[in-house]
């Protein structure tokens, strides 16, 4: 009885308009739907990403179209002294920042895992420096480092750890210090809710069984929870120094690359010599060079934990 | 040696009273099985005994030492868990060497120990597989195994079968006893399956909102339950229950509510010589209500109309109207009955059991 009703109303109907028939196939609908996707990844990811590649082989500036010179920029940018020490920078601030962001984070999250009054508020109240916009708090701690104003410095001076004043940021090395400082206070938030979101899937019944076999909390953590927790870590890390390495706001912000260009990163000194100074093509080859290691970081580490997920 | 003595337990949540009292004495070799409705405490004096909970007030102790502020580790005992609890990133070998591990023993005696348990467990096979790969019952035996190859005092059971489904549970059931008779170990079980209770234990322990309602050997609970908690709750199906009035007439005594007019055997009778004039309930189980013959005259008699009829081939089940309340008798298979039929059913006089009607407690 059914069946027939509802071939009776199948051919009662008009057959669906041509637009709706294109939309019944697979093909096409996956193609429409496919569509807006391709067309934001395109303008804003892949046109640029190809933009700068082609300025980077040429020797346009700012209101100059510029011809092709081929690798020309590359070996300029090779033999500069301020983009090796950006390089430098770059690394040793993703190494020393990305390290220290995992520890504290991880330290973070296994407090936060714990039951105590106020974990909902604490929870949420740790997220902070990562709601924040970044300008906006790294300002006010440029203020903390300013070498008149410093609340630091106005501390440790009452505390008696000092005696004069510390020029945080006019001292290439302290400079250094203060950014990664401020990356990890910014970044720490990141990891310690990425990592206690992983705890939470562990069971806890694991801890307990590993209790009553003997282990003790340090053996746990060791053959528990940091193995069960390591793909959601490299997944943390993963975004972590891909950010990193590509920082800008905070240097830009606190230093300017200063002082005499001894913080600059790659992503500040390619802002400074294309929009600073106008050299659009060598820019964009300083931007390219970030390119190959960060493709090889995700690779190595995408590798990495699809080793660990089909454990 | 593993004797287990638990003595005035209590448990406090902040402001719940999840565990009241419970005193226990647990022997050596013993099997006892803590039962009741989810939320009754007996989870929660589990994990006290294991150690992965505090004691608010009381002791508790193995082999006459208190163990009270032990760590889990020092007590000296293993445990099964409801969800397993296998360390998923371990093979099966792993899983059941942590433990000999962590207590840094000799490679060569833990492997002995584990090959040992694998073979008492029939998953000598699966050593080198992860967890993942196992089916729910052979988890279920690597847990076990885990807790065998320890060798101690206690073993402690939390629901280990409640997530397999019912054909293997009862397979893993005979399995658990037929261990249990060959390690001899000390064993504490936890379940709301009354059916595992009743099958696995030298002695059970009924449990409701934290306080311990009756200990006893599985018969002794079923043939003279303390109350109508543990009446209703040991046995499948339930017990009956019917709220009756106690009256006297003519030197017997009567016990009836609207759809029920019976009289009291003797034996019965003579302990209820207080509560005339007063409601009593009567509880019966449905095996002990029979479609009445020519044989049962002189038993306890009454109407019912037949509602529903379940057909389990070994017997059927009746759900009888009486009056205005619903009893299941279980009877004959080839008894020859259709619903709507009006019966006269008898119930055997040694078996009723009765309660008062404000306490709940066992006249």
């Amino acid at each position: 009885m059914a069946i027939s009703a509802v071939s009776a109303t199948t051919l009662r109907e008009a057959p669906p308009p041509r637009r709706q028939r294109l939309l019944e196939d697979e093909r096409w609908l996956a193609f429409v739907l496919l569509v807006p996707t391709i067309v934001l990844l395109g303008m804003f990811i892949a046109y640029p990403f190809i933009r700068g590649i082609l300025l980077s082989v040429t020797n346009s500036r700012v209101g100059m179209p510029g011809d092709f010179v081929g690798l020309a920029n590359f070996y300029k940018i090779f033999n500069d002294g301020i983009f090796r020490t950006s390089v430098y920078n770059t690394f040793v601030y993703t190494g020393v920042t990305t390290v220290f962001k995992l520890a504290l984070g991880l330290w973070l999250a296994m407090l936060l895992n714990r039951n105590f009054h106020g974990k909902a508020f604490t929870r949420a109240f740790i997220l902070l420096p990562f709601i924040i916009p970044t300008v906006l708090s790294t300002f006010a701690w440029k203020w903390m480092f300013d070498p008149t104003f410093s609340v630091l410095n106005w501390l440790l001076y009452h505390f008696g750890l000092i005696t004069g004043r510390i020029n945080w940021l006019g001292d290439p090395d302290l400079a250094m210090i203060s950014i990664i400082i401020v990356n990890i206070w910014r970044g720490v938030p990141f990891f310690a809710i990425s990592l206690l979101a992983g705890l939470q899937t562990i069971s806890p019944e694991l801890n307990e069984a590993a209790a009553i076999d003997g282990a003790k909390p340090w053996q746990r953590f060791w053959h528990i929870t940091w193995p069960l927790l390591l793909p959601v870590t490299m997944v943390v890390v993963l975004f972590s120094v891909i950010q990193t390495f590509a920082d800008f706001q905070i240097v830009y912000v606190m230093t300017g690359g200063g002082p005499a260009n001894a913080t600059h990163l790659f992503a500040t000194y390619a802002y400074q010599i294309a929009i600073g100074t106008g050299l659009l093509s060598e820019g964009a080859a300083i931007a390219l060079a970030m390119f190959p290691v960060l493709f090889l970081v995700v690779i190595i580490q995408l590798l990495y934990i699809r080793r660990v997920e089909v454990r | 040696m593993g004797q287990v003595v638990l003595k005035g337990i209590n448990k406090f949540y902040e402001s719940v009273h999840a565990v009241k009292d419970v005193n226990l004495q647990i022997r050596d070799k013993e099997f006892v099985v803590f039962v009741g409705p989810s939320g009754c405490g007996k989870t929660t004096t589990l994990r006290m005994i294991a150690g992965l909970e505090a004691i608010s007030s009381g002791d508790i102790s193995i082999d006459g030492n208190v163990i009270n502020t032990l760590a889990p580790m020092d007590r000296d005992i293993a445990m099964v868990f409801q969800n397993y609890a296998l360390y998923p990133h371990m093979s099966v070998y792993d899983n059941m060497a942590f433990g000999l591990k962590m207590r840094k023993f000799e490679r060569p005696e833990i492997e002995k120990r584990v090959r040992e348990a694998a073979d008492i467990l029939g998953i000598g096979e699966l050593l080198k597989r992860k967890p993942r790969q196992l089916s729910g019952g052979q988890r279920q035996r690597v847990a076990l195994g885990r807790a065998i190859v320890r060798h101690p005092r206690v073993f402690l059971f939390d629901e280990p079968l409640s997530n397999l489904d019912a054909k293997l549970r009862v397979q893993m059931r005979v399995e658990l006893k037929k261990l249990h008779l060959r390690l001899g170990t000390t064993a504490i079980y936890v379940t709301h399956d009354q059916v595992e209770a009743m099958t696995l234990g030298d002695r059970v322990v009924v449990m409701k909102d934290g306080v311990v309602q009756q200990v006893g050997e599985p018969l002794e609970l079923y043939n003279q339950p303390a109350n109508k908690f543990v009446a209703g709750f040991i046995g499948s199906p339930a017990m009956n229950f019917a709220a009756v009035t106690v009256t006297e007439a003519g030197g017997s005594l009567i016990a009836e509510n609207s759809g029920l007019r019976i009289k009291l055997p003797d034996e019965i009778a003579q302990r209820l010589r207080g509560h005339i004039g007063r409601e009593v309930i009567l509880g019966v189980r449905p095996e002990d209500l029979t479609v009445a013959g020519s044989a049962d005259l002189d038993h306890p008699c009454f109407d019912a109309v037949i509602e529903v009829v379940e057909q389990l081939g070994s017997e059927i089940l009746l759900d009888m109207k009486v009056g205005e309340s619903i009893m299941v008798a279980s009877v004959e298979p080839t008894a020859r009955v259709r619903v709507a039929d009006k019966l006269r059913v008898a119930m055997r006089p040694s078996r009723l059991h009765v309660f008062d009607a404000q306490t709940e407690a066992a006249i």
